[in-house]
């Protein structure tokens, strides 16, 4: 019987999509709006780990061949995060762009980008585990729900065997060997893969790469309510500063006293 | 009187201690149920009623165990359906964000995520939810019903209200179709000596201390003292130390008597996961390092010259 499994070496494509998210520079400080929203006037990035999503499907694609396709919501200049993870060899993207996006919760997030990753039939979409600014890593789960897809989370390692993911998850004590039929979701740590540097070459050829712009309508998706309203921002509790010494030889022994006061020693 | 959903995470056949936890706000809000879900369901029920379940539903199918997500998506979205709650409450841990975020997709409700506190106001929920990097804090009322909230770990204090519930076996099957993310091995990395989560006092390591190769410096002051070792999620990255150590918003929580942060800058998203420890000492040669203003004691030098000496000044002590 011939066996019709693809095994690790044979090189029948994958079809990966990248969810690419623009962010605030995490090196520049952020500053809030009247109405209570974090001003989007910040210098902006491709969220670092999404720059690790786009490694690890470049390298994917490297062992299986394919294609990596780079889907975003947001500003039209979050362009500019599809276009660095272009630049590092992805090979299009899409940017799903609408005024009526503005503000929009994890849910509506998940939604636009479930419709337009369903149009591109992956067999595999690759999000971090948390964003750097949402950092609630809320819309994974959601995208898998609404494509009916599985998924497969906080995966430090991926490999793909024939139709079959499988993934090492990290847990607190270790990892689990997590496996599911494709297509699949797959959330990636930063310990996945240390991304590339963009090459010349790559800047140059990823001018003349495709990034599809579509909105709302073209994706058939409704704006819905966000699920939660702000009611009012106020200055998170600190805590006291307390005592701060140079150490100038009798820093330990004010630490055995601290440590004595509070019963440990 | 509004009634609460709580989602009670099970780890190694008992009710993970953050579901308690939950349990302890829930009862503030409302009449609690509960739903437990794989192998020690009914001995967690057990557990759930001392904590004010009125009701738990339970299923000790191995599919909980074994499968990632969809199963408990499914029985969980079943009983929203049939019980109506006024708010399904999880915890904010990896586990269960995954059932939750389904869960909201599934009802077509949205969610409440990272929450430190929840309040019931004007017949719906609001929640306080760190806000513009940490540095400030938002009230988010929920629209939707019901209202899905997940609450970081070690937000409230669990206590017992006596109490016993009672058991609502849940029936259904698990559907084969939700048979797909099979966990298929486990493997055990870590052999902590005293777990961190536990610990009555915590040294976590940064970037600061220079290497992999310097974090022994910091195993044996733990042991002098009997504590556990953490460290920031930059020398986890990094590969000095396993993630089993990492300590903040996607590491562990942790609230000890003392916390020692050596070598690490104070990132809200370290912060935020060992804020409540009633003593903080930091040790870093940058007195301007954010962890010195919210150190109740900052020691600004070289880490791998005080920590050494530390461990000495400690043993002495104790031998003396
Ligand atoms: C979505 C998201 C989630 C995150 N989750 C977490 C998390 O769970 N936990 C976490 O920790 N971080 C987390 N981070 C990362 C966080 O933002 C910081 O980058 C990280 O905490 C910094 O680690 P550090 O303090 O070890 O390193 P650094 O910020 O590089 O600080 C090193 C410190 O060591 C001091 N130092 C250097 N040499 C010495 C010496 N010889 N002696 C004494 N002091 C010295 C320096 O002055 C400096 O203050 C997260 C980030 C994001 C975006
Ligand atoms: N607007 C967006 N555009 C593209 N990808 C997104 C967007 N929002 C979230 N994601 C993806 O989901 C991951 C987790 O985001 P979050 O749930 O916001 O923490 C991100 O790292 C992205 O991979």
């Amino acid at each position: 019987m011939p066996d019709f499994r693809r095994s690790d070496n044979d090189r029948s494509p994958l079809k990966i999509v990248v969810t690419v998210k623009q962010v605030p520079d995490p090196n520049s400080n952020l500053t809030l709006e009247g109405d209570n929203t974090i001003s989007r006037d910040k210098e902006a990035v491709l969220d670092p780990g999404d720059e690790c999503g786009v490694e690890e499907g470049l390298q994917l694609k490297e062992a299986h061949g394919g294609e990596v396709i780079l889907v975003s919501m947001g500003p039209e200049r979050a362009r500019d995060a599809i276009r660095k993870g272009l630049s590092m060899g992805a090979d299009r993207g899409v940017l799903v762009s609408d005024a009526a996006l503005a503000g929009a919760d994890a849910l509506l997030t998940a939604r636009v980008l479930a419709a337009a990753i369903k149009q591109e039939q992956p067999d595999l979409v690759i999000c971090a585990t948390e964003s750097y600014d949402g950092s609630t890593g809320m819309v994974p789960p959601m995208i898998a729900e609404l494509l009916g897809f599985p998924q497969l989370t906080f995966a430090k390692k991926v490999e793909v065997d024939g139709s079959t993911i499988k993934i090492h998850r990290q847990t607190a004590d270790g990892y689990q060997i997590v496996e599911a039929p494709s297509p699949v979701v797959v959330t990636v740590t930063a310990a996945i893969a240390e991304p590339r540097y963009a090459s010349l070459k790559g800047i140059m050829a990823a001018r003349s790469k495709e990034i599809k712009q579509v909105s709302l309508a073209d994706l058939g998706v409704e704006k819905s309510e966000p699920a939660e309203a702000i009611e009012g921002v106020v200055d998170a509790e600190t805590r006291k500063s307390g005592e701060v010494i140079e150490d100038d030889g009798t820093a330990v022994d004010k630490i055995v006293q601290v440590l004595s006061a509070a019963k440990v020693l | 009187m509004a009634s609460i959903l709580v989602y009670a995470e099970l780890s190694e056949g008992k009710v993970a201690a953050t579901s308690l936890e939950l349990m302890a706000k829930a009862r503030e809000l409302g009449d609690v149920y509960a739903v437990a879900l794989g192998s020690g369901a009914k001995a967690a029920a057990a557990t759930l009623g001392k904590h004010g379940a009125k009701v738990v539903h339970v299923s000790e199918d191995a599919a909980f165990d074994d499968y990632i997500a969809e199963p408990a998506t499914d029985a969980v979205a079943s009983l929203v359906e049939q019980q109506k709650p006024d708010a399904v409450l999880f915890g904010f841990t990896p586990d269960s964000r995954e059932v939750a975020g389904r869960l909201a997709a599934r009802l077509g409700v949205g969610l409440i995520a990272n929450a430190g506190d929840l309040a019931a106001q004007d017949g719906s929920f609001v929640a306080k939810v760190p806000y513009f990097g940490g540095s400030k804090v938002a009230s988010m009322k929920a629209n939707a019903k019901p209202a899905i909230v997940l609450i970081r770990p070690k937000s409230f204090e669990a206590s017992e209200s006596g109490g016993t519930a009672e058991v609502k076996e849940i029936e259904a099957p698990v559907a084969d179709a939700s048979k797909r993310a099979h966990i298929a091995e486990r493997v055990v990395e870590a052999s902590e000596k005293v777990k961190l989560e536990d610990a009555r006092i915590v040294i976590s390591g940064g970037r600061g201390m220079g290497g992999p190769q310097n974090f022994p410096l910091l195993e044996d002051l733990a042991s002098a003292l009997g504590g556990a070792v953490g460290a920031s999620r930059a020398v986890v990255d990094a590969g000095w130390v396993p993630y089993s150590m990492q300590v903040g918003q996607t590491g562990k929580s942790v609230r000890p008597g003392v916390y020692i942060a050596v070598g690490i800058s104070g990132a809200m998203q370290h912060t935020v996961g060992m804020k409540t420890s009633k003593v903080i000492i930091a040790i870093n040669k940058d007195a301007e390092a954010p962890i010195m203003k919210m150190a109740d004691l900052g020691v600004v030098g070289d880490a791998l010259k005080i920590v050494p000496a530390l461990t000495a000044a400690v043993k002495a002590k104790k031998n003396g």
